[in-house]
């Protein structure tokens, strides 16, 4: 099959047409997909019902998500833009018009408060452009005809280190592994002692070797494009600007382990990014970088397609993204056995991070001390940060590792600093006691996420929102993760609607010990994380917030007799408890 | 030389290829499960059968045994969290068992009994879910479901069809049934497969057996759940053991939780 017809033909790609040109997948639509790609019709259901991006029930003419983070997302200006328009969150404006909704992270987090208008990001939001939507809107003027500047997305690079400051020249690295050969190649990487950006950290030439060794009727690279860890951006800037580095090293792999197929997995969040990474593809082509016989060599054949993802964080973990690359809901797999062995369609695959293979192709073209020359013992080399939240000038950091979270602090312009979230919602929140720690896998490790909270922040509430994330996020497999996700946001919305109690907490506690150590996979290992550590080092906001009963029933028995009170018209002190 | 593993303290055998919920049950030895049955592959997403493996929190059901492994199973500790997990499923659903036909039954209920588990301790969930009565002599009620995937694998790997799935995510995952209409009486299910027997809860209902075996006379008012030769007894109530000594080994009461 032809790179361009397994792309139109993959399911996550036609349920994605189908959802923009029909604002919604029906039943028919699951029948006829199913039919075309000789599916059964339960997993084009399964798959239309896990994703977010796809909806079973109309969208409008204009469907429009505003980021949730904290630090690219504004709930108010969602508000205010239902109120303008009339539109319940959620649910389509009866004309067709308009849809409403909240989505996880999109990656914005340095461009402030942000939302997909029909796929396509906007940044910079504010009550002036909500009036300015409001309007256009009402006049039905398509999207594309919006003001170009409301779509501006820059890479804001901030501190540049070995990978950025340099640029790539393509094909060197490819030049050097026909030349020299694999052997070399393989070794550079081992002795450069790279290990995985995503996050995780596992040892690059040691996965790459494993791979080669394993045996499969086929190898295949896969680039970890879905970076859907809240507050990262850092992968959007290497995929926008240093591309052809990522290809670069996507094809060295695939030289190491003898894949003639790699892909991205690209988040639905960065389909802006789509267009140009596909004609970065197509130039490599044309310059004999990518295809058959690469750079001339016989046997070297090698190509690289785009899988897009739908609104799914789970799809980052990776066995996940490879049920999802195989037309199925992004589940964990069980491990053992570990892709390097058992990977896409059963065999052998290397999955990395688009940072990894972008370092991998840059130390094979380098000298033995260039990368592992900095960093700390255990950490070597430089890590991209996306620095986020209460500062000055957010943006992309590159470090080496061995940085304090102070000195970072320091550089981003952040003051009155309340605690520092590292590595996302999954990572660890950090008290500025701490903040001499530093950024490295043997300290405080991070995929590359940093949010910054100030003392104007209200640290439950973000809690609050790393809970509504996971609860969201969960994929639903394991029963700790998919109930447990739901009890711990349960807990910190009563503790934070002021009706929890000292047996709450203790609750959370230990349901929280329950989804970190029990669950499948790292989703629920780490989600409880937040609360682990807000209990743990900001108890006074919690107990600031709680009642001084023992116990407080699971609703608000006022509240619910709301709408008792208006249906008769009455709220005098009678109508209250 | 057998290869060996121990479960609290225990030594037991185990062969190439065997997981630790195998080595357990072929040496006698129970641990929890739910979406586990022996012949279908390992699935390790109930959790039930998490075990402690040189303190590492692991599936026994999708581990394989390997040399070395020193198994915490029946502790405790890990009972309690077990416990947890089970009412985790409670709650999720709507499971009210005193009016539910699979009481005694169940292997959910049979397992918090096994786990003193006297109340669902979590805020109830009361998620709305779909009945599905369309076919003849079968009927799904998803508000016993515990997505298990029980019948998703039985259909595929037994009976060599594709009935069932799970969509959905999160707290929204539900089954749905692999037919032109999502119906279960479209679909080409037979009363003769397994994925119409194995449900552990009372998800996927047989309607022409409804109370043919009178309460206190079933399955779990006559064994213990933690019996590992109990394979061959439960799930199969037509042929059931009126004639079996009642007074034998009962764990929990005839009435539900």
């Amino acid at each position: 099959m032809s790179q361009l017809q397994h792309n139109r033909e993959h399911l996550l790609h036609l349920l994605h047409a189908h959802q923009r040109e029909h604002g919604f997948i029906s039943d028919e639509a699951i029948v006829v997909i199913a039919k075309r790609l000789e599916l059964p019709r339960a997993q084009v259901e399964s798959v239309a019902e896990f994703y977010s991006f796809f909806s079973r029930t109309p969208h409008g003419k204009f469907d429009i998500l505003f980021s949730n983070c904290t630090s690219c997302g504004d709930r108010s200006l969602m508000q205010r833009l239902c109120l303008l328009l009339h539109v319940e969150q959620g649910v389509m404006r009866d004309d067709g018009r308009a849809s409403i909704s909240e989505t996880s992270c999109i990656g914005m987090c340095d461009h402030g408060a942000s939302a997909l208008i029909n796929d396509r990001p906007m940044t910079g939001i504010d009550e002036h452009r909500i009036e300015a939507m409001t309007e256009l809107i009402e006049a039905e003027v398509v999207v594309d005809e919006w003001p170009s500047e409301w779509f501006e997305v820059n890479d804001n690079v901030r501190c540049a280190g070995l990978l950025l400051s340099e640029s790539f020249e393509s094909g060197a690295a490819l030049k050097m592994v026909t030349v020299e050969g694999v052997e070399p190649a393989l070794e550079k990487i081992k002795h450069s002692e790279l290990r995985g950006r995503g996050g995780a950290g596992f040892n690059t030439a040691q996965k790459w070797q494993f791979c080669r060794e394993a045996v499969g009727d086929a190898h295949y690279v896969i680039c970890n494009a879905d970076e859907g860890e809240p507050g990262t951006f850092k992968d959007r800037v290497l995929l926008r600007s240093h591309a052809d580095a990522i290809f670069e090293g996507m094809t060295l792999c695939a030289r190491v382990i003898g894949a003639k197929q790699g892909f991205i997995y690209l988040r639905g969040e960065y389909r802006y990014l789509l267009e140009h990474l596909e004609s970065r593809l197509e130039a490599r082509r044309n310059r004999g970088l990518l295809g058959n016989r690469v750079l001339g060599v016989e046997g070297f054949d090698f190509d690289i397609g785009i899988v897009m993802g739908a609104g799914a964080y789970i799809s980052g973990e990776e066995s996940a993204l490879i049920e999802s690359m195989e037309q199925k809901p992004g589940h964990p797999r069980i491990r053992p056995p570990f892709p390097v062995t058992h990977g896409y369609l059963g065999q052998p695959t290397v999955v990395n991070n688009v940072e990894t293979l972008a370092a991998a192709a840059m130390i094979v073209t380098h000298d033995d001390h260039w990368f592992n020359g900095v960093g700390t013992e255990q950490s070597h080399g430089t890590k991209l940060l996306s620095v986020s939240g209460d500062c000055t000038r957010p943006g992309i950091y590159e470090h080496p590792f061995g940085i304090s979270i102070r000195q970072l602090l320091d550089q981003c312009g952040a003051e009155d600093v309340q605690a520092v979230q590292v590595g996302g919602p999954a990572g660890r929140l950090v008290h500025p006691s701490h903040f001499d720690h530093q950024i490295a896998f043997e300290d405080v490790a991070t995929g590359g996420s940093f949010m910054i909270y100030n003392h104007s922040r209200d640290l439950l509430v973000v809690i609050l929102n790393f809970t509504r994330f996971f609860r969201h996020e969960s994929c639903g497999f394991c029963t700790p993760c998919r109930v447990g996700t739901t009890l711990l946001n349960n807990g910190m919305e009563k503790i934070c609607a002021g009706h929890g109690t000292v047996h709450d907490l203790d609750e959370m506690k230990r349901t929280a010990l329950i989804v970190n150590r029990r669950s499948h996979c790292g989703l629920g290992v780490t989600a409880p994380n937040a609360i682990i550590d807000g209990l743990k080092y900001f108890p006074e906001l919690f107990e600031a917030k709680l009642l001084s009963r023992d116990m407080e029933p699971e609703f608000d028995l006022d509240a619910s007799l709301a709408e008792a009170r208006r249906l008769s018209n009455r709220d005098d002190a009678e109508a209250h408890l | 030389m057998n290869k060996m593993i121990k479960i609290d303290g225990v030594e037991v055998p185990f062969e190439e290829g065997q997981t630790i919920m195998d080595a357990a049950l072929a040496a006698g030895i129970y641990i929890p499960h739910l979406c586990h049955k022996p012949g279908l592959s390992p699935h390790g997403s109930c959790k039930l059968c998490t075990v402690d493996v040189n303190g590492r929190s692991v599936s026994a059901c999708t581990m394989p045994a390997a040399k070395g492994q020193d198994v915490e199973n029946n502790t405790p500790a890990i009972n309690e969290v077990r416990k947890s997990i089970t009412q985790m499923l409670f709650v999720e659903g709507n499971h009210l068992c005193p009016s539910c036909e699979k009481s005694g039954d169940c292997t959910l209920q049979a397992v918090a009994y096994h786990l003193d588990m006297l109340d669902g301790h979590y805020p109830q969930f009361y998620p709305r879910r779909e009945i599905d009565a369309s076919h003849p002599s079968l009927v799904i009620d998803r508000d016993r479901c515990i997505m298990c995937e029980l019948c998703v694998r039985a259909s595929r790997e037994v009976d060599g069809k594709d009935v069932f799935a799970i969509s959905g995510r999160g707290t929204n995952c539900h089954l749905i049934v692999n037919s032109p209409t999502g119906k279960l009486g479209d679909s080409d299910i037979e009363l003769d497969d397994l994925a119409a027997h194995i449900c552990p809860v009372g998800a996927i209902l047989i309607r022409d057996e409804g109370y043919q075996v009178p309460i206190g006379r079933r399955t779990f008012d006559l064994h213990s759940i933690a019996e590992t030769d109990l394979g061959e007894v439960k799930l199969s109530k037509t042929e059931h053991h009126d004639e079996a000594d009642a007074s034998g080994d009962k764990e929990g009461g005839v009435y539900g939780v």
